[in-house]
């Protein structure tokens, strides 16, 4: 470790102006605010994004408590409006994509054999925005109350005629800076796959998981705009009464409805896909086999990410659109089911037969698969739009997106966070307490959301904060009560695991499971170089294919020695990281003030905030990528790199290549 | 021990689904339709359910024998490395394929049949405006107009236009049709068949949040004989007498609180007060309930009602949505009450 810090050291230099002063610590608080490193970056989004999971998990069980029993009165009709809009709206913004945010930055990069993302300071940019657009939106909960129209805002409910306080208003900026965070990561994912794999690491010897991610993040880059008109829209009905979304002055409210679910409905799969790549890669590991139809479950990947644009009017089957809107929407619909089944059966195909080893990661994976194929089929049910008139706005879709996004997403994003822990962390987590972790989890998801079925099915609308016993709905109800519990004791089982293992943590050494891809080459936790010496790749899983070959039988066989000892002592000489900096934290700070100045009406603040953002920015701008290093620095005046303007407009992703390398591209 | 546990999860969610087939005492139950229109959907849903448990336990007991059959046995355990197989991703992609598209055939047939508005001398037209947080009911042809509770003929067909005075809602009577939005500025038609339909009073609500009180705005519709809702339509066509109301009694000074008070400035009598914003109050006593059909009609709940509405119901007066709390002293209330029950 030491080395590796006196690598990445800075040497401010003594001419250099006072806005180019940079930090010099890559240690304690001020080096997690001005890191760039996409490793520590991932931990700070994974670390928040755990925070408001337990946030949203809260909200979840006050709503559970308020629908115990019919005619409840633990909450106001008020409060329980703003938990079920903040408990959707954090699950979704706050939680699963910025979870999935943590394991693209800790391993996209690594696994294509690269040293960070391309652009790591606009990735701390997306981190902080990311933050403070957390932190604005929750903030509303102790200034006045917290948004109440729903995760999905429909107008013109949100307007400001039929929601007067800021409440919604929270809600507009809060998604606008979560946006921007969004698109931000989005092109630094999509930059950082195209360009930086290691040599030999083609698109189709990369990773499940880093495909994946490359779909989402283009599913993102195309998808938050949209959300960002509409919400943009809402913000001139609100703040400038124009009249978007206004029928009495020739505005149409269904249009939020179109905008919000052209964006709405890519954005489920912006959720999902990224748990389907890390169960990709969790599964053939314990099954010590490859993954069946590599190419297969990539195309099935990205023809969800098409087919996900040409759906999203399924969510409007009651607007009245027409028999000609409904039924293209309907099939379309049913069809996107098809690449989700595949995959689902290759997924199975490729434990089969295999030498499965049910550790805490594979159980997630299993319990992923057959959770999600529960949310699955119910999704096809919807597409039968007549009787989606039926299902739509009830408990039954409740029902089946928890399917999909808890039994789907969130079970992926645990098996994720059991397969990469000692990765990250150096130690692992207990597979013992992970395992009644599971079962617990398993468990209370099931008693709490597979009544959610009957509920809807029974006649329960969604966001009522209360019911009638009449209804005949006490039992279901009750029932889910008590798995929310149950969900609640496994996350604290989770916590306990831990607490438990920090204190009687062993490094289980780079390769604890015997997996398949490059980030297990490397030392745990990962340095902050990542690679000593730049990979080489020639296989599709290629880490295994140094361990293992096949005999004439196509059975596995052990290859003599181990490669991975010697690269793991190699020092890394001269490699050139990014240099830490204060500025893309500062930038983002100028977003939450230009936001609280419009929801408050007071434009003052709005300038101020922007000119944070734009001194910031202007500042980062003048700040080369990577502070000259004393041992490369010979013969360079101090303005050097300070004074080019290629360097200094642009990121440089060339920092990140061994020293040699760059001298050479100057 | 640890096979039983996989089980019990995956046995325990399909009971708990199958378990939706109890259908006592669920005025709301959609598996259990009551007119044409909801049997028809739930015709199109049962095949598809079958499809979708076959498809569920074949998925689930893959999972299991993956878990259980091709355990790891020790360390030296070394399979066949199989990278996949064309034929098999070919067929498990082209039947599914196949089977949607099957489903789909059907589906769009019905969407056809289930959007066309019913036309005709027979057909009953009724208007539904949605307000927060209760549903107004006019009958154009009729002249008249109603609250929370819409009444219909069996075997009729009802030509049901849907819309929106403020937000958007969904109309959702679930025993006799699917819902459909009440949207400000456009106009829906949803059709009700009563052919058949066993007289009664069926259960509805909004489906569509529309803010603070969604969960208090049902509503109910009732479906009588054709001579018991000829009776009814007469009734509501008969406009209330309020000066026949002896002098000094409580009726006539509750007629008058009415006015003082400012209630005909959201509230419609005929011939008496023309306010709009709140449900038209001509024939109240004919109703069952009331506020949303949350509150039996009954002198109590009247009495609690007129107390202090936005303390029985969320409601934002302040905004203009909902009744304020008008600060009646007992005796107003009382007064209020013997007038509101002379509105048969």
């Amino acid at each position: 470790m030491a080395t590796v810090l006196e690598q990445t050291e800075v040497v401010v230099e003594p001419a250099a102006p006072p806005v180019l002063r940079r930090p010099k610590t890559t240690e304690g608080f001020w080096g997690w605010i001005t890191t760039v490193d996409h490793k520590r970056i991932g931990i700070l989004y994974g670390v928040t994004a755990f925070t408001f999971f337990l946030f949203g998990g809260v909200e979840a069980l006050l709503i559970r408590l308020q629908l115990a029993r019919p005619n409840g009165t633990f909450l106001s009709a008020d409060l329980y409006n703003q938990m079920f809009t903040m408990h959707g709206t954090t699950m979704i913004f706050l939680v699963v994509m910025p979870i999935s945010a943590a394991f693209f930055n800790y391993f996209a990069p690594i696994m294509i054999g690269a040293r960070d993302v391309a652009f790591p300071r606009l990735n701390a940019f997306s981190y902080w925005t990311f933050l403070f657009g957390a932190l604005l939106l929750n903030s509303s909960f102790i200034l006045g109350g917290a948004p109440n129209g729903g995760w999905f805002g429909y107008a013109p409910n949100t307007s400001i005629t039929f929601s007067p306080g800021h409440n919604i208003d929270f809600w507009v900026f809060g998604l606008q800076i979560l946006g921007i965070a969004s698109t931000v990561g989005a092109v630094n994912f999509i930059v950082t796959i195209l360009n930086l794999r290691a040599p030999g690491m083609e698109l189709f010897r990369m990773p499940v998981f880093v495909w994946m991610t490359l779909v989402a993040s283009f599913l993102l880059l195309f998808a938050m705009p949209i959300i960002t008109v509409a919400l943009f829209l809402l913000m001139f009905d609100r703040l400038f009464g124009a009249n978007f979304f206004n029928p009495a002055a020739g505005g149409d409210p269904v249009l939020w409805q179109h905008l919000f679910w052209l964006f709405g409905h890519p954005e489920v799969y912006i959720l999902i896909l990224p748990s389907m790549g890390i169960v990709s890669e969790i599964l053939p590991v314990f099954s010590r086999k490859p993954l069946f139809g590599y190419r297969v479950v990539v195309f099935s990947g990205i023809a969800i990410g098409f087919m996900g644009w040409g759906v999203w009017v399924h969510h409007m089957f009651a607007v009245g659109l027409g028999p000609w809107s409904v039924a293209a929407f309907s099939v379309s619909t049913m069809f996107i089911a098809v690449p989700t089944g595949v995959k689902i059966f290759n997924w199975l195909a490729t434990c089969w037969r295999g030498s499965v080893k049910l550790t805490v990661p594979m159980l997630f994976s299993l319990g992923f698969i057959a959770m999600f194929t529960i949310g699955g089929l119910s999704g096809v049910t919807h597409s039968i739009s007549p009787h989606d008139r039926q299902q739509t706005d009830t408990y039954y879709i409740v029902a089946h997106f928890h399917y999909v996004l808890f039994g789907g997403a969130l079970f992926g994003i645990m098996a994720g966070i059991y397969y990469w822990y000692p990765k990250v962390f150096g130690h692992m987590l207990s597979e013992k307490i992970g395992k009644v972790h599971f079962w617990l989890w398993l468990l209370g998801f099931n008693l709490t959301f597979a009544p959610f079925h009957m509920l809807g099915l029974q006649g329960m609308p969604r966001r009522i904060y209360t019911y009638d016993k009449g209804l005949g709905l006490d039992m279901w109800n009750l029932v889910a009560t008590i798995g929310a519990f149950v969900i609640a004791l496994s996350v604290l089982v989770f916590l306990y695991n831990v607490a438990h293992s920090r204190r009687f943590r062993t490094n289980p050494g780079p390769d604890p499971w015997d997996a398949r891809t490059l980030e297990w080459t490397i030392p745990s936790p990962v340095p902050a170089y990542n690679f000593a010496e730049q990979p080489e790749v020639h296989e599709l899983d290629d880490f295994w294919h140094r361990k293992y070959g096949e005999d004439a039988e196509g059975r596995m066989v052990k290859l003599a020695p181990p490669v991975t000892e010697g690269s793991l002592d190699l020092h890394a000489e001269g490699v050139h990281l990014p240099s830490p900096s204060y500025f893309p934290m500062v930038a983002s700070l100028g977003l939450p003030i230009m936001a609280y100045g419009m929801i408050y009406r007071t434009y003052a603040v709005v300038v101020l905030g922007a000119l944070t953002l734009i001194g910031a920015l202007y500042a980062w701008g003048l700040e080369p990528s990577t502070a000259p290093h004393d041992d490369h620095d010979d013969g360079h005046n101090p303005s050097h790199d300070a004074g080019r303007p290629e360097i200094a407009a642009a990121e440089e992703p060339a920092a990140i290549t061994v020293g040699d390398t760059e001298e050479s591209a100057e | 021990m640890n096979r039983l546990r996989r089980l019990a999860p995956a046995a325990a969610a399909l009971t708990l689904f199958l378990g939706a087939c109890s259908r006592e005492n669920q005025p709301q139950n959609v598996l259990d339709p009551e007119a044409p229109i909801a049997r028809q959907l739930d015709d199109l849903w049962d095949p598809v359910f079958g499809i979708a448990v076959v498809i569920f336990i074949l998925v689930q007991a893959l999972v299991l024998i993956v878990a259980i059959r091709f355990r790891r046995r020790g360390d030296d355990d070394n399979p066949k490395q199989i990278h996949g197989n064309n034929v098999l991703e070919f067929g498990w992609t082209i039947t599914p394929a196949l089977i949607l598209a099957f489903v789909g055939f059907f589906t769009v047939l019905n969407i056809g049949k289930l959007d066309a508005v019913p036309k005709g001398p027979d057909v009953l037209r009724v208007e539904v405006v949605g307000h927060q947080w209760w549903w107004e009911f006019a009958y154009p042809k009729q002249g008249f107009v109603t609250a929370n509770e819409m009444h219909i003929p069996v075997g009729s067909r009802i030509d049901v236009r849907i819309t929106s005075a403020d937000v958007i809602h969904s109309f959702w009577p679930p025993k006799l049709a699917g819902k459909l939005d009440a949207i400000p500025g456009r106009v829906n038609h949803l059709e009700i068949k009563t052919e058949g339909v066993e007289p009664g009073t069926y259960w509805g609500q909004c489906a569509e949040y529309c803010g603070l009180s969604h969960a208090n705005m049902r509503l109910k519709v009732v479906v009588h004989s054709q001579a018991g809702y000829g009776r009814w339509e007469a009734g509501q066509m008969r406009s209330p007498s309020l000066d026949d109301l002896a002098a000094e009694s409580a009726e006539a000074s509750g007629r008058d609180l009415f006015r003082t008070k400012g209630c005909g400035g959201c509230h419609a009598i005929d011939g008496y007060a023309a306010g709009k914003i709140g449900p038209n109050l001509s024939h109240f006593m004919s109703r069952k309930t009331f506020a949303g059909a949350i509150f039996p009609n009954n002198v109590e709940e009247l009495r609690a009602w007129l107390r202090n509405p936005p303390r029985q119901k969320p409601m934002m007066p302040n905004n203009g949505m909902g009744m304020p709390n008008l600060n009646l002293a007992e005796n107003e209330i009382s007064d209020l009450i013997a007038f509101l029950e002379t509105l048969r």
